[in-house]
């Protein structure tokens, strides 16, 4: 049995997003709520919308109509300053980790912190950078470049990275994409972990069903650029609906 | 057609993002010291052999006509006025083209570019501005040193045939050498870095169709690169006739 520790104050709330490239409609007033502390895995076919949708979130692709909400501001909204202030709060794990080849593992780390302009001494700096690689269990890195890491580790630094700001949402694409089996289940696991350890809501990228069974506290289904169902992964695995049907099959 | 739309619009937005602050002066000299001084030995050993080898060719040449003594004034105009801005853009499009096309574009397909924009960095400042700004300044300095190096290697070629003192070969080069054939030279080098860095910002920064794309994006930067260092070196003659 699953602990169910999310709230019902909406921490994001999208209403009516519609996004098309071309002729492709790839949302089509798409509606979801995220609930504070919960795990929400967006479940859809490859090529659905569903990494079109967290870029939505996060202000990286501007969509079409509709209106998106992330901690009581409207991101469509938001000035260049305002979008900066909201990721802040809101850490995004790239598909494919994203961490700057050229910069080391530190270097990495220290960018965001850098970047949003958070006076920090450089102890302090230290400090963060240290405590991040320790809650992904790879202090010893710090000093290595991307290259020199396995795939499994440059996600835990992807990861660790996400976490420096102490965001209170998380978003994860397609978090367990090009793991092997075992190393997915240990991502996972410290999704789970990161979740516990730092109360953060957030929303889980993904088709590998593995993920949603084990991280999922809720599942809503991205179909035809709509939300067509959502539920505990539990309910959606009995529907004998012929759309969702073969995703739990 | 569609990409000269795209490439004046981005050139355009190079001036506006580039005059705004916030400046990227860390980036930039960090950029500086990988674009220019990270080139300098290439350059300087290509240089060095076009002036040795240029005046071991023309050697038998001046020698039947019997104008030797002319060779170092003539090696001397013909590498500070075309030779050494022109190679020396080239052999830069070359290295630092493809690196720069390369480099954004395998950023821009393993959403790095995005990451940076999460980060709150405008990554068209951070990557595009510091690097085009870094090539449009290193290149005349790395053309000087080009230039020199080259005359050192064309006065080591004609003492290979001959005796002749250093002073006095750079003697007869500045004889024949005005301040109008320096200038434009040195002028126009200013744009060969500039189209280097911009076009190789612009393949890289709009690369797509995964690591193929970051191929073709560091090949056609160099290619469209060299290509446009030609025309601008024609335009720049021309007007340097006029004047």
């Amino acid at each position: 049995m699953k602990k169910q520790t999310a709230s019902a104050v909406a921490v994001i709330r999208i209403r009516d997003l519609c996004k098309s490239f071309g002729t492709n409609k790839v949302l089509d007033h798409f509606n979801l709520e995220l609930h504070q502390g919960e795990s929400l895995v967006v479940l859809g076919r490859s090529g659905s919308g569903k990494s079109v949708l967290i870029k939505c979130i996060i202000g990286l692709i501007e969509p079409d109509q509709g209106s998106i909400e992330v901690l009581g501001q409207n991101v469509l909204n938001l000035d260049h300053a305002g979008l900066d202030k909201m990721r802040t709060q809101v850490g995004f794990l790239f598909q494919s980790n994203a961490l700057y080849d050229s910069m080391t593992v530190r270097e990495n780390l220290e960018f965001p912190l850098r970047r949003h302009s958070i006076n920090l001494s450089q102890e302090e700096v230290n400090k963060l950078v240290m405590e991040a690689l320790e809650s992904v269990g790879l202090e010893h890195t710090v000093d290595l470049m991307p290259a020199e890491l396995s795939g499994g580790m440059r996600k835990r630094i992807a990861l660790a990275r996400t976490l420096i700001l102490k965001p209170a949402i998380i978003l994860y694409d397609e978090p367990t994409t090009g793991l092997d089996a075992i190393t997915s289940l240990e991502i996972i696991a410290l999704m789970k972990s990161i979740n516990e350890r730092y109360h953060t809501s957030s929303i889980i990228i993904t088709h590998d069903m593995k993920c949603v069974k084990l991280a999922a506290d809720r599942v809503a289904m991205l179909i035809d650029g709509k939300c067509y169902a959502e539920g505990t992964y539990d309910t959606l695995r009995q529907s004998t609906d012929e759309k969702i049907h073969p995703f739990f099959q | 057609m569609r990409d000269t739309g795209e490439m004046s619009r981005f050139i355009g937005r190079f001036f506006v993002e580039g005059l705004r602050p916030r400046y990227e002066v860390a980036e930039f000299i960090h950029q500086c010291f990988v674009i220019g001084y990270k080139s300098l030995p290439l350059i300087g050993l290509t240089a060095f052999i076009i002036g040795l080898v240029l005046t071991m060719q023309l050697h038998p040449t001046m020698v039947y006509y019997g104008i030797e003594a002319q060779i170092p004034a003539m090696v001397g105009i013909a590498i500070i006025r075309e030779i050494g801005p022109i190679l020396t853009a080239l052999i830069f499009a070359g290295k630092i083209g493809s690196s720069i096309g390369a480099e954004l574009g395998s950023m821009k397909v393993t959403e790095q570019i995005d990451a940076m924009e999460v980060s709150s960095t405008n990554p068209f400042k951070y990557l595009v501005v510091t690097r085009t700004f870094a090539a449009m300044l290193t290149l005349p300095f790395l053309v000087i040193i080009a230039d020199a190096i080259s005359l050192y290697g064309s006065f080591l070629g004609v003492n290979i045939y001959e005796n002749l003192s250093f002073h006095l070969f750079y003697e007869k080069i500045l004889d024949y050498l005005f301040f109008m054939d320096i200038l434009p030279a040195f002028i126009k080098t200013f744009f060969f870095g500039f189209a280097v860095g911009i076009i190789g910002c612009f393949k890289g920064y709009y690369s797509n169709k995964g690591t193929e794309g970051v191929g073709r994006s560091a090949n056609s930067a160099v290619v469209v690169s060299s290509v446009a260092i030609f025309i601008l070196d024609l335009i720049a003659v021309q007007i340097t006739d006029l004047l």
